[in-house]
């Protein structure tokens, strides 16, 4: 193999896994050590800047972090006496946003207008992420949305009991703090239109509002008892609607389906079921949320495709479902046949319809030069840039590519907003900055470091939860009551300091087998050189998983090549503490990637 | 040193021997040594090959003297018997532990010092009685623990950290082994694993005085330009004369080699060392033979390693005495005292 160019900061990036699989690149590790030392606001801070919004995401994020985790592959049973975990990362996020002091004063200030004006369309987590990163720069940001107050789905769709409004009130705060970011009520009925009043750019971040109804007999007959999810939930939000009828059947396996569920029960649902289509493992929601459903007396009922609402005397009286099986046919492609078991008849007075999402956008033109890709009706968005075919319109968010999670539309909403911002420089917007990378050594002297290399043993802390009767009868009591310091600080020495990186310098080494011996994980092997599958096939432990890079180094004396197996590697810093020459050394990368501003344009 | 302990996390690989224990449990402390001491590597062969060879730990003894290298038995088989005896008289106290029990495998840990100089003694006549161990000496030629004064398997000629020239020559203890009657000498090097760890293999399965002498470079007072013991001086100059490949029960034979190449030695206890001949006129079993070459290489600068001498049979202390079978502490006192009849008729014998 080739020898590993270290000095590409995406190779170390990519063994930091949490960091790499957050579509933010959120320094993970780095305000994991914050929040074990107490430094609450530093670490709020280092999120605040990644991810926008560290309270918010701490309680609701998808977080593909966890499942990415390292210490999920590298825990076992036997030796931490419990279930193998990720580190708890989402709700350690929260534990910054819950305890860090008052950090307004930290907050950036908007500086004199530079006079270009951007429209925002929606007031979602992507179009507030470009406000923020735009704002700083002396932008004018108009956010435009239906709605009577800013946040997207975060405010309409989101349950109280999972994240309170005083959350989203403080960091959509945060952001309209900063000053030049306004907020306009209204609906965009017109693309054309908005073009036409003149803005300098227009970035769509208007989500994927339309719920995906069900066209099945019955539909139109007990429709005052049949609910789309996501309007339903918003209705909630907005205490439109204060009450549901004692049986209810929310359809749908997603995460909408788990908030519908679970807010039924809070407005007077006492027979509250789940049904979905698929089974309990291919359910797209997220495993935490189906628990937390399972644990407030909700069963999900699995293999029952909905077949037809039943009313009588012009009322909804329950639904008939037909019971399903999985085939799987040559190409793993999975289809639904029916048991032949009669029609399953459900009692039920209210049903909640959770289906899917799409996007729509009837107020586009089709003539105003933004091209549509005709499988989906969806607007062509380039990935890298978000840039649209009509070069000053971006998109971001579900807006761009369906329905993601807030995450993704943070990230939607950084790559926008560094486009835009080269767009009106007049600069290519397909060239993008490289991360930022700080390297520091973390060697204090002999063996020790500036980091806490002792590895907890300890399985994963569950987060306390409030008395479920309690919770059921309050739909604006949070559900979990988060960690308190002492439960993070033991949480976060799960944490295995990813960032923390070995580096190998070969003109040092004297190949005394001394690193290979100590480690735990049986990572470093000295051999021949070879290709990668011969390599991955003949190291000290095989390298399994061709997700994790190799790390080649050449230049040994004896002419054999030192490989690490990045895989498995616990950054406990053995290797280098049993070095006698100083050719491991244990160096913290914090990589930062770029956002809009002066770095990232070219003059 | 280390202040942290290795973390109990292995890697998901980790695989069990046929007697149920993983590599990792037959490890033992974190090392005191110096970072990248040569007897670190010495303890992770000996780790791997009683994992290999699936000894189960209770039933092995370390046994060692004083010194860097006597230190190293806290660092692999944490899970076995263990004696750190007075500086130099470690083949007394195990040839006293083999009498009592000959069931149990002896490993003798030693040093250059340990052996060469205040234990020069007690080495030769623990050869010359058969004793069934291991014996490694773990020979990095200077005095460590005091800061680097040569010690008595210095070769002369080589240069001291300070640049003192060793003006005494060196012991050679492989070949005062195979004089004084050991019947397995080898001789390693502790940065060649693939070479070390089928030996002291071998050497546990060998029933009688095998002796391994392990060439273990002091990263801190010898591992610099004119030393003889340093890890570059060693890998340029090592001539592997064979490399082994122990094969224990029914393993399947793999390997395929040229014929003439390779000697097959069937031990007493099943075991079958393959013999892969890089000198091919090099005999292990010729005892005049074995000194010769050693001599020769030595005189050219080189170092012979492999497996240099076997015995092909001969009387291990315990039939030589027509000692009882059973270990002492499992004697009964019907054993030990057999009555006055008993006592009678040795009497009579000796009328």
């Amino acid at each position: 193999m080739e020898e590993t160019n270290i000095d590409d900061p995406n190779y170390f990036l990519r063994v930091v896994d949490c960091q790499w699989a957050c579509p933010a690149h959120t320094p993970v590790p780095e305000y994991i050590r914050k929040i074990a030392h107490g430094k609450y606001s530093e670490a709020f801070m280092i999120n605040w800047v990644s991810n926008v919004f560290p309270g918010i995401l701490g309680r609701t994020c998808d977080r593909p972090c966890e499942p990415a985790c390292r210490r999920g592959r590298v825990e076992d049973p036997d030796t931490v006496g419990g279930d193998t975990a990720p580190v708890a990362i989402c709700r350690l996020k929260r534990v910054a946003a819950d305890y860090k002091d008052d950090v307004s004063a930290q907050m950036p200030r908007a500086p004199a207008l530079i006079g270009k004006r951007i429209a925002c369309v929606g007031a979602g987590p992507a179009s507030l992420s470009v406000a923020r990163d735009l704002a700083v720069l002396g932008y004018e940001i108009t956010l435009i949305d239906h709605n009577p107050k800013m946040g997207g789905l975060i405010r309409t769709q989101i349950p109280r009991f999972r994240l309170p409004e005083r959350v989203i009130d403080e960091e959509v705060g945060y952001i309209t703090g900063i000053g030049n970011v306004h907020f306009d009520n209204r609906s965009v009925g017109s693309l054309k239109g908005l073009l036409d009043e003149g803005w300098d750019a227009v970035f769509v971040g208007s989500g994927a509002p339309r719920g995906r109804d069900l066209d099945i007999p019955g539909r139109d007959e007990g429709a005052a008892n049949i609910h789309v999810g996501i309007d339903w939930l918003s209705s909630v939000s907005f205490e439109h609607i204060k009450n549901i009828g004692k049986r209810v059947i929310v359809l749908g396996g997603g995460n909408t389906a788990m908030d519908c569920c679970r807010t039924a029960r809070r407005l007077g649902g006492e027979d509250v079921k789940v049904i979905v289509r698929s089974g309990f493992e291919e359910m797209k929601a997220s495993p935490w949320e189906k628990e937390d459903a399972i644990a407030e007396d909700i069963p999900i009922i699995n293999w029952h495709v909905p077949k037809e609402f039943v009313t009588e005397g012009g009322r909804l009286v329950g639904m008939n479902f037909e019971i399903v099986r999985a085939e799987y046919d040559d190409n793993g492609r999975r289809k639904l046949v029916p048991t032949g078991e009669p029609d399953a008849f459900i009692e039920c007075d209210d049903v909640l319809v959770a289906v899917g999402q799409e996007n729509a956008f009837p107020w586009i033109e089709r003539d105003i030069g933004i091209e549509f890709d005709p499988r989906w009706d969806m607007p062509k968005v380039d990935e890298l840039t978000m840039q649209s075919s009509l070069p000053k319109v971006f998109f971001g968010g579900d807006a761009a590519f369906g329905p993601k999670n807030i995450i993704w539309a943070v990230a939607h909403g950084h790559a926008a907003a560094i486009s835009i911002d080269r767009f009106l420089k007049g600069e290519d917007v397909r060239e993008r900055p490289a991360p930022m990378v700080n390297i520091v050594s973390q060697k204090m002297g002999i063996h020790e470091w500036s980091y806490d290399n002792d590895v907890a043993l300890d399985s994963r802390v569950a987060v306390p939860h409030l008395p479920k009767a309690r919770a059921l009868s309050d739909i604006g009591a949070e559900v979990e009551l988060g960690f308190d310091p002492e439960l993070a600080w033991k949480e976060a020495q799960r944490c295995l300091n990813c960032d923390v990186q070995t580096v190998f310098s070969a003109s040092l080494c004297i190949e005394c087998d001394a690193c290979t011996d100590i480690c735990p994980m049986d990572c470093i092997t000295f051999t021949r050189n070879g290709g990668e599958d011969d390599l991955r096939s003949r190291l000290s432990a095989p390298a399994l998983n061709t997700e994790q890079p190799l790390y080649v180094a050449g230049g040994l004396d004896t002419g054999r090549v030192m490989v690490k197996d990045e895989d498995l590697c616990l950054h406990c810093g053995l290797c280098a503490e049993r070095c006698p020459t100083g050719a491991w050394d244990m160096r913290k990368y914090l990589i930062e990637t770029a956002q809009a501003g002066p770095p990232c344009r070219n003059n | 040193m280390t202040y942290i302990t290795k973390p109990k996390l292995h890697h998901p690989s980790l695989k069990r021997n046929a007697v149920g224990f993983t590599r990792r449990d037959y490890e033992g402390q974190v090392s005191t040594l110096c970072a990248g001491c040569g007897h670190d590597s010495i303890s992770a062969a000996i780790v791997q090959a009683c994992y290999e060879a699936a000894i189960k730990p209770h039933r092995l003894a370390k046994l060692s003297g004083i010194g860097c290298s006597s230190k190293t038995p806290t660092y692999f088989l944490g899970a076995s018997h263990g004696f750190n005896t007075v500086h130099g008289r470690m083949p007394s106290v195990l040839t006293g532990a083999h009498l009592a029990n000959r069931e149990l495998i002896y490993m003798g840990v030693s040093g250059d010092g340990d052996s060469a100089s205040i234990g020069l003694g007690q080495f030769a006549h623990v050869m010359r009685r058969g004793v069934n161990m291991v014996y490694i000496v773990m020979n990095n030629g200077v005095y460590g623990l005091t800061k680097g004064q040569f010690s008595a398997t210095a070769d002369k000629g080589s240069v001291a950290k300070k640049g003192a020239i060793n003006n005494d020559a060196g012991i050679d203890l492989a070949l005062m082994a195979i004089l004084m009657g050991a019947s397995f000498v080898a001789r390693s090097f502790s940065g060649d694993k693939e070479q070390l760890v089928p030996l002291i293999k071998a050497a546990m399965s060998h029933p009688g005085a095998a002796v391994l002498d392990v060439i273990s470079p002091c990263v801190a007072f010898n591992n610099h330009k004119g030393s003889t013991r340093s890890y570059d001086y060693v890998r340029h100059h090592n001539e592997a004369l064979n490399r082994l490949d122990v094969i224990t029960g029914s393993a399947p034979i793999t390997a395929r080699y040229e014929p003439g190449s390779m000697v097959e030695v069937e031990m007493p206890d099943g075991t079958a060392v393959r013999l892969r001949k890089n000198a091919p006129d090099y005999d292990p079993s010729d005892k005049a033979a074995a000194l010769a070459r050693i001599q020769e290489q030595d005189s050219a600068g080189e170092i012979a390693t492999g497996l240099l001498y076997l015995a092909p049979g001969g009387g291990t202390l315990h039939e030589n005495l027509n000692t009882v079978e059973a270990p002492l502490n499992r004697l009964g006192e019907a054993d030990l005292c057999p009555g006055s009849a008993a006592l009678e008729s040795i009497n009579k014998s000796l009328r």
